[in-house]
């Protein structure tokens, strides 16, 4: 077997969906190249040589790259995937951009977000919002696969020297241009990787309100995260979205705060090892997968539990 | 300007996923079914894009079951011109959706291909990227935002760490995010009136593709349940019990 791994990186460093990414090629066996892909991505393909496990890194530096357009990426995947038996990405919004794309020019079906390795050939994944898991067996030469992070293990990031080689891009599709990438700036830890996660949702009742969720992050060294409700009535970013349709997260803890609960929001977060919520509705559906339930109003109970702290 | 639109029906979001006793796949007998949610985002823009006189025509596609053709009066309801149906009772898996699309998409010549990001059942998340592969078009996925400007699409995506923005050359397929806008509700003359709008059927077999899946389900299994929880009085014990029993503050 011979698997490549896609990382997803910021030029400087790698993702850490990556790390998890990795592990899942791990248990499927056999030489794993990484490759780093990017417009000045050196130091990225440097951090990649580290990662324990892997045999190669292979390194393209181009800037038809900037952006990691999925034109250009599926297109440089294709280049190289007749070398592999598996080509694996992180089920994360850059994986899921041009792992398709690449599955379809190479006519082979894409393995969408596997959350368990059963053999070479066969995988478990989440359906219909984690409310039910499908064990498929694939019949392609290649398999082309993405991965649900919270599902397996960061490998060891530093202790690895696998040679890095440099290769080339593909040509440049020049069918679409990257313009920018506005982001939230957070001091905070990230959500995907934070141990602890505390989450507003509609109850928060305004953006400003979120400000009670921040402190008590700031003690417990947690990232802030919010329901589909929160965001779509403009309280908080996109990026701060757990649930089907935004971020899946599985920290330590997880703190709901004035979410009620919808289906969608538990398929982000309810792997998460000691869930909370903290809701005045008592029949509210987040208390039937929390582990530890408080029906309160937030207003009194957050900034309790902030002194509290 | 012409779109192309594709809709999928699925169980409704609202109603819980059952899985069936001999482990199959999911017991969708007499469940509710509706447009899944991204498609109906994908439906809203286009429609938008023809109020606005940017595109002429919004041309709907499903591929299914005969059922299927409620989720395209639906769609035709909510202001799309007229709809295809490509007839087939196996469940694909989203390359031969894309091949079927590829071939439409020769027939009707769109500008446009626009489709929801993911569909609520399989979650699969790659339909439109494999259109715009088969074709060789450019993609946009998880759009919030779409402009068309001077024969190009700028789109600003939703990705996990903000916003990002790209510009793509038409003909192009966009994928919809749920924030790209707020869908409206079919009114009911509309509802009258989608019933006489054009409706073309074609049998799958009659496009002459492999469609044949790559993937064999083996069982659709219950996910692991959760231990239940307690209820703790107030925020005094809630903060003991994280201190003292689960130990992770």
């Amino acid at each position: 077997m011979s698997i490549l791994v896609i990382a997803e990186h910021d030029n400087a460093s790698l993702i850490g969906a990556t790390l998890n990414t990795v592990t899942a090629a791990q248990q499927i066996g056999g030489n794993i190249d990484l490759l780093v892909a990017g417009n000045s991505c050196s130091e990225a393909a440097k951090a990649a040589s580290e990662v324990v496990g892997i045999s190669r890194v292979l390194h393209a530096d181009d800037t038809s790259l900037e952006g990691q357009l999925a034109e250009n990426m599926a297109d440089l995947i294709v280049s190289l995937a007749s070398n592999y038996t598996h080509v694996l990405a992180a089920a994360t919004t850059f994986g899921k951009n041009f792992m398709p794309r690449a599955a379809a020019l190479l006519d082979v079906s894409q393995i969408s977000e596997i959350s368990e390795v059963v053999s070479a050939d066969t995988f478990v994944r989440p359906v219909y919002a984690g409310n039910a898991m499908a064990k498929v067996q694939s019949s392609d030469s290649i398999k082309l696969i993405t991965v649900r992070t919270t599902k397996f293990e960061a490998a060891a990031e530093t202790g690895g020297t696998a040679a890095i080689e440099t290769i080339s891009a593909a040509a440049d599709t020049q069918m679409s241009r990257f313009i920018g990438l506005s982001t939230s700036v957070s001091e905070r830890v990230e959500l995907t990787s934070a141990a602890i996660v505390i989450s507003g949702g509609r109850g928060m009742q305004n953006g400003e309100n979120f400000h009670m969720l921040d402190s008590v992050a700031d003690k417990l060294g947690a990232a802030v995260g919010a329901s589909r409700a929160a965001v779509d009535a403009g309280f908080v970013p996109n990026d701060y979205q757990v649930g089907q349709t935004g971020k899946v997260i599985a920290p330590d803890l997880y703190i709901a705060v004035g979410i009620s609960g919808a289906i969608q929001h538990l398929a982000g977060m309810k792997d998460s090892k000691t869930i909370v919520a903290i809701n005045k509705d008592s029949e509210a559906p987040i208390f039937q997968v929390a582990d530890y339930g408080l029906v309160a109003d937030l207003f009194e109970a957050v900034p309790e539990l902030d002194q509290a702290l | 300007m012409k779109v192309l639109v594709g809709v999928k029906r699925v169980l409704d979001p609202q109603v819980k996923a059952r899985v069936k006793a001999d482990k199959s796949g999911i017991d969708l007998t007499n469940a509710k079914m509706t447009m899944n949610p991204f498609c109906e985002n994908a439906v809203e823009e286009a429609i938008r894009l023809r109020e606005a006189g940017t595109i002429e025509e919004v041309v709907v596609l499903s591929v299914g079951a005969a059922k299927s053709e409620e989720t395209l009066r639906n769609a035709l309801a909510l202001g799309a011109d007229r709809a295809i149906l490509v007839l087939t009772e196996d469940v694909l898996e989203p390359l031969a959706i894309a091949k079927i699309f590829k071939a439409i998409v020769a027939q009707e010549s769109p500008d446009l291909v626009l489709v929801g990001k993911q569909a609520i059942d399989d979650e699969c998340n790659q339909t439109g990227q494999m259109v715009s592969a088969l074709l060789g078009w450019p993609q946009a996925t998880f759009a919030s935002k779409l402009e068309i400007v001077d024969g190009t699409a700028q789109v600003t995506r939703e990705v996990d760490s903000g916003l990002e923005t790209v510009n793509v050359n038409m003909p192009a397929v966009i994928t919809a995010d749920l924030r790209l806008n707020e869908p409206r509700y079919a009114s009911l003359p509309n509802v009258m009136k989608a019933k006489r709008k054009p409706l073309e059927k074609i049998d799958i077999a009659d496009l002459g593709l492999d469609t044949a899946n790559r993937m064999t389900t083996i069982e659709v299994m219950e996910p692991p349940a959760r231990a239940s929880g307690v209820m703790v009085e107030n925020v005094a014990e809630l903060v003991e019990k994280l201190r003292n029993e689960a130990k992770v503050i």
